[in-house]
Parts: C-alpha cells; structure tokens; sequence
C-alpha cells in the first residue's frame, strides 16, 4: 500500500487525506499542535451561511477517526524531501509522497502598533471576536455590552509597512460577518466598518453585503484607519479619512475590532529550501503553474493543498484538497 | 456695443473632461515618481495630516486631481503641506508622499 505524508492536520489536511484513504492510499498527518483542527478551531460559525465551523470541523474529524487515519500530534516537520519528512525531534518518516497542508499564520496585530492592540484593552481582533462568540460571551474588557463598535479592514493585508502586500481576501466577507453578528447581539448598537475597497468574490458574499447595509443597518465608511487613542473613559478614539466625502474623521468607540489578515508561515522558507520549493515573494508557497498544476509543486512528488500556497476560504480549501488527492493517486500510479 | 449684464452666467462645467485635460504635466510627475500609481485611496494620509485637520487642505484629493489633469490651484494647495511627513509613516503602499507634495510643487509652480 502506498504511504502519503500530509503535513498539517487543518481542513486541507484532513480532507486530502480522507480523499487518498478512499483511493487505498494510506495517508499519515503529522500535526504540530497538541489537536488536530487547525485553524478553524475555535471559530465560531463560517461566511456567508453563518454555518456553525464545529459542523464542518467536527465532521471531517468524525470521519478522519472512522477510517482510522493516523494523526500525529506534536509532530513539527522541519525538512521534508518527496520520500520523507523530519520532524524537529529528529526522527524521519517516510512514505511515497508529501503534501504540505500547514496553512497559515494569522497577522499578529501588535505589529500594527497605532491600532494599539495589546495596549488599550478595547481593541480587538477578529480572532478574538470569533472565539468571544463561539464562548457565548462578547463584552468589552469591562465585561460591559458595547454601545459603538468599529470595524477596521486590511489590517496586516495590503500594506507595505508590514511587508503584507497581498490581499487576505476572506478578511472583508469576515468583517461583514461579525459586523451583522454584533448587531445581533446588541441590536442597539452602532457598527461600522472601515475599509480601503470591499471584496465580495464568493457566492453569497455580496448578497449578505447588502444585507448588512440595507438591513442591519451597518455603516461603511471607505477610508482606512490611520490611527487609535485612548479616551480618558477608556473608550478608543479613531482617526480616519472619510475619503467619499475627503473630510478627516473621528469618533470614539467601545469596541475596535482589527480585521487582521493572513500571512506566510515562517517556516515555509526552511521548508522550501529544505525541499527546492519555489516561494512566491508574498512567503506563500508557490504552485508549479496557476493553472493546469496548481496542486504541485516544483518538486516532483511532493504537493500542496489549502491556505499554504494563498489565502483562501474554507469551500475553496476543502475542493483544493480533493483535486490535490487526485493529483497525487495519478502521481502514485505511475 | 455694450452687453447688458442681466445678471446670468453660465456656470463652467464640473466636470473632469479627459478629452480636454492635457496630461502632460501629470505624465511628468509620474514619470519622475511612478510609486504615486500604487495609490489605492484610502485617505490614511488625510487622515494623519497635520494642515488638514486644521484647514481644508487634503493631499489625497490633491494629488489624485493632479493625476488627471486639474492644476488649477494644486500648486497653492500644496503649500499648505507643513511637510511634516506623518502621511509616508502610514502609507499602506509605501509611497513617499512628502516627495509627493514636493514634485508637485516643483512641477506645477507656474499653472
């Protein structure tokens, strides 16, 4: 039986390898986390259905456990070649051929210090919102329901300070999400949202835009915010240009939430040099060609599916994984 | 003969006309600082600035007015830029907006 090595337990890495095991590929994921899941553990519910992520995530893991895939936790692969893979502890694992399925590494919001995360209490990230929620307890730092809450888009996507020049994509549709979540929550509040431009690709996603603007009655502003303070009552004071009608623009809110994007992983540069991978100039992995082998890489044997190549959503994941599982099968059989 | 004043006038056209608009000072500018096209309009720059949280100076409109052939009266907007540079410590695209303001007084000194 032939062996594939699927580096990263996340939804990619789960569904290539539910994918191989119908084919009679034995699949093994190492995972460098103590829990298989990935990232979309501790999310609460997905864009644009407002699907919970526990349906999604729990059903892959159901049947990742009924056909008694190996999953290897604490398992941090370091170098990898088509044949083999080595973990950190220095043991090696063999098989007859890699996908490489670790994702992405979420924008770390400190590093944007004028939004003034980790400095004020009220300021937030999207991750930190979806896992409020998915605890069933959104408050500011208080523990008090807000009153005004701002979004902010783009936040570690498309900016040159921070050496994230490309778009996170699923950031706007996520921002539009917790946007209407809040108002739900506390319908009395004011919501609005910040954005440089507004990025709707999916099915659904401009639908449930206007939804938000027509029926939830959140404000979008176009302009980005330059900057964040603190009020003396421990609200946070943002600075913006309204750029549709060129005025500047401030307000204070209880609530500043960062839309922070997705980036690289550190390690795919060892990793590439490791394996003679091509790396785009954005850190992502990058695919032997766009369009005809996108699942490959320049290494012969070795294959990518999910968020390590490019940011993507859950559904584009979750259908990557099963074409790269193709791609490997025809790959095993020759 | 004299033309009796009636007291109307014809208001000039609002409109930014491309066809009528000579570029060419704008081609210039981006020639010397083609960075200047990576703008995506945000308004971070206006934003942070120091003159126009004061007066009605914004350099977003400034310069993306320039980039399509408006000069009339660029060159004093600019001056009310105190060069400060807060705008290029924010600009997502990491345009040096200050050279900005500069180029297009240098440039546009005589419209």
């Amino acid at each position: 039986m032939k062996k594939t090595i699927i580096i990263g337990s996340g939804v990619a890495g789960m569904q290539t390898a539910l994918c191989l095991a119908e084919r009679g590929i034995e699949p093994l994921i190492i995972e460098k986390e103590s829990e298989p899941g990935g990232k979309l553990r501790g999310w609460h519910v997905l864009f644009p259905s407002f699907t919970p992520a526990e349906e999604v995530l729990g059903e892959l893991r159901h049947r990742v456990r009924e056909q008694g895939i190996e999953v290897m936790t604490n398992a941090e692969a370091v170098g990898l070649t088509p044949q083999s893979v080595t973990l950190a502890d220095g043991r090696q694992l063999t098989g007859d051929a890699v996908v490489l399925t670790s994702g992405f590494t979420l924008f770390d919001a400190r590093i944007k210090e004028e939004y003034g995360y980790g400095i004020y209490d009220n300021v937030f990230t999207s991750a930190d919102i979806e896992r409020m929620m998915a605890e069933g307890r959104v408050t500011k730092a208080d523990g008090t329901a807000p009153q005004r809450i701002a979004f902010l888009h783009c936040v570690g996507s498309r900016d040159e300070k921070v050496c994230q020049q490309h778009c996170s994509r699923v950031c706007c549709i996520t921002g539009v999400k917790q946007a209407m979540e809040m108002k739900r929550l506390f319908p009395g509040a004011e919501v609005f949202n910040f954005y440089m431009d507004i990025r709707m690709f999916g099915p659904g996603y401009e639908e449930m835009y206007r939804e938000a603007q027509q029926r939830c009655n959140i404000h979008f502003v176009r302009g980005r915010i330059s900057e964040a303070a603190p009020t003396l009552d421990g609200r946070v004071q943002i600075k913006a240009e309204d750029t549709l009608t060129g005025r500047p623009l401030r307000m204070s809110v209880d609530m500043l939430v960062l839309l922070v994007g997705m980036r690289a992983n550190d390690d795919n540069a060892s990793l590439a040099a490791s394996a003679g991978l091509k790396q785009a100039p954005s850190g992502f992995l990058e695919p032997r060609d766009l369009f005809l082998r996108s699942t490959e890489s320049s290494t012969e044997g070795i294959f990518y599916a999910g968020t390590v190549t490019a940011p993507k959503n859950i559904g584009e994941t979750l259908a990557e994984a099963s074409a790269t599982a193709d791609a490997v099968a025809k790959f095993l059989e020759k | 003969m004299a033309t009796i004043d009636f007291g109307y006038t014809i208001s000039k056209p609002r409109a930014i006309d491309l066809d009528r608009n000579n570029l060419r000072k704008s081609d210039e500018i981006l020639r010397e600082m083609p960075e200047l096209q990576a703008c995506i309009g945000c308004g971070s720059c206006t934003a942070v600035c120091t003159a126009g949280s004061l007066t009605t100076f914004n350099f977003r409109k400034v310069h993306t007015l320039v980039r399509r052939g408006e000069y009339q009266g660029a060159y004093e907007e600019m001056n009310k830029c105190m060069l400060c540079g807060k705008c290029r410590l924010v600009c997502p695209r990491g345009i040096n907006t200050r050279g900005v303001a500069l180029l297009i007084k240098r440039k546009l000194g005589d419209f």
